[in-house]
Order: C-alpha cells, then structure tokens, then sequence
C-alpha cells in the first residue's frame, strides 16, 4: 500500500537522507550547498510523517491495530470467551482480577480487553476489504470512463448517480435484507457504496491528464491504450485515490458499525466493535463501559485515519508541502 | 438555464429509475418474492395463494411492467403487520424526519459557515486550529456512540434530559447534536477551504484596493461565494442526514422514517422497507431539482450558459 505514496512522494530524491536542517548543511562545502539547494525536491516519506506528530500518532496507532488485528485473536481468543462468574462486571482501571481485566469484563465476567482486540480483527477487515474493493472497481471503472469517453463514460457515470444519490445506509439496509448478514455481502454492499467517490476522482484527473504533453508522445510512439493507462495515467491518479482510501478507511469503518449496531451487519456470536456497542446498550446503567470501551475504539481507528488522510493530502499536494518541508522555526 | 436544468433533472430522473429497477431485480432474483413479503411461519398454501394474487408466478418481464405501474399509482404493497397500505405509514412517519433533518441542517449549517470562515480569516491561529479539530473529531465520532454515551451522561447521570421520546424542546437538543455531528464536521472543511480560496481571489484583492472595508470583504465579496461551496455539497449532505436519521430516530425512540425501516425489517415486513426506499428516492430526486435550480439561481454563470 505504501508504495505507491512512496513512489510519487520522492519525485526525484534519491539523493540522501542526511537531513537537510541548516545545521548540518551549514558544515558542507558551498558547492555541496548549492547542489543540495538545486537537487533536493522532497523529503522521503517516513521524514515528513516524523516531522507531523499528530500523523506519526496516528500511523502508530494504525499500525498497533494492525498487528492486533493479525495476531491478537490467536492469543487472546479463549480469554474473550471464557466465563468468568466471579469476575462479571468488573470496572475498568483494577487489575484485582488478573491484567486481562484492565478494562473491565461484561455481564458473564468476559474480559473487555480481550474482546477488543478479538473484535478488531471483524472490523477492521470488512472496513479494510471494502476498501480495497471499491478503490479497485471504483479506479478502474474511472479509468475507463475517463479515457474511453463519451458513450461507455456516460453510463459509468450515471450509474454512479444511482448509488450516490441514495443513503448508504439504507441500501445497505435493505441489500441485507434481502441477502443474508453474511460477512461477504456486508463487504459487497459497503464497497458499492464507496465506489463512486473513486470512480469521481479517477475520472476527473484522468480527463485532465490525458490532455497532457506525455501522453500526446507515448501515443505518437505507438503505445497501446492499455499502456497509456496502466505506465503514464495510473501513476498520476494513484496518490489521490489513496488519500480517499484513508478517509474512506474510516467512513466504511463507522458504516459497519452502524450496521452492526443496528443488529443488521455481522451476527453473534462473531463479535465487531460495533456489535459490543450494542450489546453495551442494554446495560448502560450498570456497567457504561460495556458500551462506552468499544465505541472508544472505533472512534480511535477513524480519528487516526482522518488524521493519517490529512497529512497525505498535503504531502501529495505541491502547493502545500512545504508546510511539512521547511526547517521549524522554533527549533 | 433551461438546458442546464432539464440536463441535471435528466440525471436525477435516470438515478430514481436505476434505483427502482435495482429495487424491483434485488427482490424477484435474489429468491422467491414471497418469502421477503411474508412472514417466515407462513403455510405453503398462504404462499402459493399470495405469488397468485400478486402476479409472483408470471414472467419477470410482465412482473416488471406490473410494479412500474404500481409504483407510478403510489400502489407500494400492503404491510403485513400494520394492515395498511405502506405508502400510508411511510408518508405518515415522513414528517417529523423532515423536522428533524430541517433543524439539524439549519443549525449545523448556519454554525459550520461561522466556524469556517472565523477559521479561514486567520489561518494557523487559535481558533482555527480549534475548529479543524473540532470538525475532524465530529467527522470521526461513531454518532450511535455519541448518542449513548450522551444519554449515559446528560440522562442516566445529571437527569437534564429525557433519554428518548418526542416532546417539548428538551426531547431536541440531543438527537439534533448528535444528528449535526458528521454535516458540521463536513461543512466547516468546506467553508474552510472555499473561504481560504476566495480570500486569495481577484475579486477580494481588487476590494481591498478599492479600500471597501474589511467586514464588507469578507460578508459581501468572500462569504458568500464560499457559500455556493455549501450549496454543491447539499445534496451529498441530505443524503448523508438520512443516514445519521436512522440511527438517531433509533436510539431516541423517534417516529421517524429511519425508525420505521429499521423496525421493519427486525419485523420482516417487507412492503414496508420497499415503500420506505421508494418514498425516499423520490424525495431525493425532488431535492435534487430544487438544489440545482438554488444553484442557477445563485450563480450567474449557470444563469447565463
């Protein structure tokens, strides 16, 4: 996923990673000075995230979700689901009962922490495939309608009409409806909702980008349509669709657990975060934490990825970059 | 102005029609009609005597014409539970959405054009990045999860305000805050980002040299072409609200049309859900008309085209 950001991010730096404050340029001979000045564009990317705090955060955090999405449920599983009777709604904050009660247990003395991290792992991969899904057709189908024009371009385009001028929510209300709760439907039907945003974008860059010198001379030079799109166009397009992504990693994020908090996205016994903000409902008055944990987290998992977006969308963009590019004053 | 608008209303149209026709295939492909329209316990023979009555045993095609003229005649199916014509409950249920949805985006549309612009005007200060905060957390927030945890502290802790119900103005403030959350967060990047654009603009350099004073640049010249940004995203907006309204309408008990679908469907009442989609693809196409002709209306460009 990272590459291509990479990819574009670095334009034409590969010249080195010593950092360019003023300090240690100050120490290089003038020539060396004035060949930096005129070589270096940018900054390699892992820079510019340590140079945000507020985005290292949330990549961190991003990254710590990651990882409990892949390994927690294998170590915390039988913890999620073994009943403990002595230990039913245990508050948060003590640990009397064991680490593993740090954030408390439900009615049936399950521990929180547990079922978080076991939750994780459901919605973070419907959110996560989702995306990638709708970013794929929804890209490709831009390209197309892009680049092929008219005819083929028009239908695209109102066919996104039709799934953009509904609520999300309601069609994937009634799809599930008709459908069963499965997990693959719920996936199907939150990336036909999302589909338009990168079908929009795809399309709108591509028009412009097509116009271009670059493309006017690969075609002159006998290159295949196919070619155009895939080696000069995509390049071009791909950093903004993965600045959506990030956004659209959190929008499908609170779809789902809507959905699911509504008792129409995944079923029980299978757990989301959603599903135990639910199940929290009915116990708000005696254990608020049970509602209140869950929900904590997903607003975590989207505050970071509307964090994580904000940065990729000034480093992608060349009027704004140098906002993260030039020396701190106050240091 | 003419083309322009027939062109748009055009688009809205073929968007209503795709979604009926997505409506009338998901229901007769994905299985036996009869079995979304009737509840799980029904016998065989209800079943057979119900796809009679309702045409379900014909050929897609003529079942298709059937349901487009039904549609057209406002003929949306019978609910099984209510006993009465959907198109009744959901037209009933309609307008204390509409109320709910008018206050919210009134609210948050006046608050975020203030938010935003008081944030462009002086970039990097305090408030804005206060406000940034402010609206990137609003974006963020799972609303069901602000609903409760503000019931869990405004009702169950302090008894300010009544968890759920329809009443007085306290029965408000709650679902309106919460409702208003995810627009406000949207609006305020957008009327950020207009205003920051407009003050760079010609125009508002040509204005200040004219030496027009400054509350007259930023009302008259900036604000309001950074309001035509608010208009383009209206429509995305009160799509979105309906979507906020279903939760919302759920957790605080609200008669609403998203409460109404969502209880349908726990219920299985089927021609309840279709005519609840039908109703409201309508009025989004209605909607969309009018925003466009705002839009003419506020842009002399289009006016002109």
């Amino acid at each position: 996923m990272s590459d291509p950001v990479n990819s574009v991010t670095n334009t034409a730096v590969p010249v080195d990673n010593v950092t360019n404050t003023a300090v240690t340029a100050d120490t290089r001979s003038i020539a060396a000075q004035a060949e930096m000045v005129t070589v270096r564009t940018g900054l390699p990317w892992w820079q510019l995230l340590a140079r945000d705090r507020l985005a290292l955060c949330s990549a961190a955090w991003l990254v710590f979700l990651l990882v409990c999405m892949a390994f927690g449920p294998e170590f915390l599983g039988k913890a999620a689901t073994d009943i403990n009777l002595r230990a039913r709604n245990t508050p948060p904050g003590s640990t009397e009962q064991g680490w593993l009660m740090i954030l408390g247990s439900d009615a049936l003395g399950r521990s929180m922490l547990a079922r978080l991290v076991v939750a994780s792992r459901n919605t973070l991969t419907v959110a996560f495939t989702s995306v990638v899904l709708a970013l794929i057709v929804g890209g490709v189908l831009g390209l197309i309608a892009g680049y092929v024009g008219r005819g083929v371009g028009n239908l695209i385009m109102r066919l996104s009409d039709v799934i953009q001028s509904f609520p999300s929510l309601l069609l994937a209300v009634v799809v599930l409806y008709m459908l069963e709760p499965r997990v693959a439907n719920l996936i199907i039907v939150l990336a036909v909702t999302r589909i338009p945003s990168y079908l929009r974008v795809a399309r709108a860059e591509v028009l412009e980008v097509r116009e271009r010198g670059f493309v006017d001379a690969a075609r002159a030079m006998g290159a295949s349509r196919t070619h155009i799109l895939w080696r000069h166009v995509l390049p071009i397009v791909a950093p903004t669709l993965l600045t959506i992504m990030t956004v659209d990693f959190a929008v499908v994020m609170l779809s789902e657990s809507g959905l699911s908090f509504l008792g129409i996205g995944i079923q029980p016994p299978e757990i989301t975060w959603g599903l135990m903000v639910a199940q929290g409902h009915n116990h708000l008055t005696q254990a608020w934490w049970l509602a209140f944990l869950p929900g904590l987290a997903i607003m975590s998992a989207t505050l970071s990825a509307n964090l994580l977006s904000n940065w990729l969308r000034l480093i992608t963009d060349p009027v704004q970059r140098w906002r993260l590019e030039a020396p701190k004053a106050d240091s | 102005m003419i083309p322009y608008l027939t062109r748009r209303a055009m688009h809205s149209a073929f968007a209503l029609l795709g979604l009926i026709i997505a409506v009338f295939f998901l229901a007769r492909l994905t299985g036996d009609p009869t079995d979304l329209f009737l509840p799980v316990d029904a016998s065989r023979e209800d079943r057979i005597e119900f796809a009679r009555k309702h045409g379900y045993d014909r050929p897609a095609t003529e079942q298709f014409v059937h349901f487009v003229g039904d549609v057209m005649e406002g003929n949306l199916g019978f609910s099984l539970r209510k006993q009465r014509p959907a198109v009744e409950v959901v037209l009933e249920a309609y307008p204390t959405t509409l109320k709910l949805a008018g206050v919210t985006l009134l609210i948050g549309i006046s608050l975020a054009i203030v938010v935003g612009a008081l944030a462009a005007y002086r970039t990097g200060g305090w408030f804005d990045r206060m406000g940034s905060t402010l609206a990137l957390v609003g974006a963020s927030a799972p609303d069901f999860w602000v609903a409760i945890t503000a019931i869990l502290f405004f009702s169950v802790s302090l008894h300010w305000l009544p968890t759920s119900g329809t009443g007085g103005i306290l029965f408000w403030i709650m679902p309106v805050t919460v409702l208003a959350l995810r627009p406000f967060g949207l609006l305020v990047q957008v009327v950020r980002g207009a205003m920051l654009d407009a003050l760079a603009s010609a125009y508002v350099k040509t204005a200040r040299a004219k030496g027009v004073s400054e509350s007259a640049v930023i009302f008259v010249h900036a604000l309001r072409n950074a309001c035509l940004a608010v208009v383009t995203v209206a429509g995305n907006l009160a799509v979105g609200l309906i979507n906020g309204a279903v939760i919302v309408e759920t957790v605080f008990g609200w008669p609403g049309v998203g409460k109404l679908m969502i209880d349908a469907v726990i219920q299985r009442d089927f021609a309840v859900v279709q005519a609840s989609i039908m109703v409201t693809a309508i009025a989004i196409f209605l909607m969309n008309v009018l925003i466009d002709l705002l839009y003419a209306a506020l842009d002399p460009r289009i006016r002109h085209q």
